[in-house]
């Protein structure tokens, strides 16, 4: 079974065709993997898209540094957010992947992030890479950076903005994740700023989310909640993302990262 | 990307203890945002300037100061505006509807269409709809305990229009004042609360 899905996985990964032929052939997988784990296709195209040649530089990802040094994968999603010095910031997971896919592939900005997400019927190329790199990290102890002024700094903001009201409706993240026992519709609400709550949210993201029919990253989780907040949107990669995504990453540290998930 | 707030915090930090977080003022948060958006659909910038409320109640985590909250309250109420005379009681299928959909004002979608009050997210209702919301008290019966003379209507009225004149840091938006939901959209979600017809006095 191994061998049949990495080759279709494989088949769907390279087909270069119209988006078209590439829904079939993820269509015919689903159909194939119906009684396995979603979330195994896709680390396993995930892991095809990193290996693949493409942008002007005609490169792979595989020399992405994502804080281990370049080609490190393993356990690098569990140290996650954290300041790099090549960059001078903070950055999560699918913002350095964006980094990546610019310097090493020498893609332009607009071209990387055409889509960052996707949907059922066509899964984003993040999507599917979150879900390799994340994979990359199962039984790590989550530890993000926590000793660099920046990235104190980019804790601090997110903790701040986790209670900053905002949007036509008044929002905060708190409105939704600071009280105990609280549900919108029949969903419980965590109480995210809880490391209790946090940890087993923050170590099954990104995940496969059984309500979209697809695999879905913490950037689409986080500007899902803006657009729910009925705010403009977060741009990817911004600061107030990273700063958000370190927050709750810092709340859940210590648990051991156990994704990518599958959720409601 | 040494920041003036993360010097200035750093400074404060010093004087204070030397472990503590270098923490951003309220206004440094509002500059990155309105840096980090961008509109998209009918969801414009002007969505993340706070106003007065929202500032008060970002800076005292919900909590304000009593005389000033007591202050802004007042200043909200003068923002409801009731439909001219008679009653404020419409059809109570309309606020069935409005009150159970959770669409309206998102960025994706055709502002043209009616928005929903997304009740139901937070109250329950009506006893035979068993998906809702804990954020907000439940309103099983709302009529039946309190009644639908002109007071509860006005009250109910001003309430959904505009949550924050009743309680300035509500978890409730303000969905006349936002102009989220229509006078007739209101009046039949009061009828929904109040008509004893409704499914939520039954």
């Amino acid at each position: 079974m191994r061998t049949t899905v990495r080759a279709v996985a494989l088949g769907v990964a390279l087909a270069a065709a119209p988006a078209a032929a590439q829904e079939s052939q993820f269509a015919q997988y689903q159909k194939m993997v119906a009684e396995g784990s979603p979330v195994e296709l896709f680390e396993l195209v995930g892991e095809e898209l990193w290996q693949k040649k493409q942008g002007p530089k005609n490169a792979s990802l595989e020399q992405c540094d994502l804080g281990l040094g370049p080609g490190r994968v393993k356990g690098a999603h569990a140290r996650l957010p954290r300041y790099f010095k090549d960059v001078d910031r903070v950055m999560d997971v699918e913002t350095r992947l964006l980094h990546c896919m610019l310097t090493l592939q020498g893609r332009s900005r607009e071209d990387a992030l055409k889509r960052p997400f996707g949907n059922a019927d066509n899964p984003s190329e993040m999507e599917y890479l979150s879900a390799y790199v994340a994979g990359q990290s199962r039984g790590y102890k989550m530890s993000p950076g926590m000793s660099h002024p920046q990235e104190k700094e980019s804790y601090a903001l997110g903790k701040k903005l986790f209670t900053v009201r905002t949007g036509l409706w008044d929002f905060s993240c708190a409105s939704c994740h600071g009280e105990e026992g609280k549900r919108i519709r029949m969903s419980e609400l965590p109480v995210l700023s809880k490391p209790e709550a946090a940890r087993p949210l923050m170590a099954t993201w990104p995940a496969y989310r059984v309500s979209n029919s697809t695999f879905k990253t913490m950037q689409w989780r986080l500007n899902n909640c803006f657009r729910q907040m009925r705010t403009p949107e977060p741009v990817f990669g911004s600061e107030t993302i990273n700063a958000l995504n370190m927050y709750l990453t810092v709340t859940a540290k210590g648990a051991t990262y156990s994704g990518p998930g599958t959720k409601r | 990307m040494i920041t003036k707030w993360m010097l200035g915090a750093g400074l404060a930090a010093l004087v204070v203890s030397p472990l503590a977080l270098a923490e951003p003022s309220d206004g440094e948060v509002q500059e990155i945002m309105k840096r980090d958006f961008r509109p998209k659909g009918q969801a414009k910038m002007d969505r993340l300037e706070q106003d007065a409320v929202q500032r008060v109640c970002t800076a005292s985590n919900g909590k304000p100061p009593p005389a000033l909250a007591k202050q802004l309250e007042a200043d909200q109420m003068k923002t409801i505006a009731y439909p001219s005379g008679g009653s404020l009681i419409g059809n109570w299928k309309g606020g069935a509807s409005t009150a159970w959909s959770g669409q309206g004002m998102q960025w994706h979608e055709d502002p043209k269409k009616p928005s929903g009050g997304g009740c139901y997210n937070c109250h329950e209702m009506s006893p035979a709809r068993t998906s809702f919301g804990t954020i907000g008290p439940s309103l099983k019966g709302f009529g039946k305990t309190r009644g639908n003379g002109i007071e509860t209507q006005r009250y109910v009225y001003g309430k959904i229009y505009n949550a924050k004149a009743y309680n300035l840091c509500s978890e409730m938006p303000r969905f006349g004042l936002t102009n989220s939901l229509t006078e007739q959209q209101i009046k039949d979600l009061v009828a929904y609360l109040l008509d004893p017809a409704s499914p939520v006095n039954q």
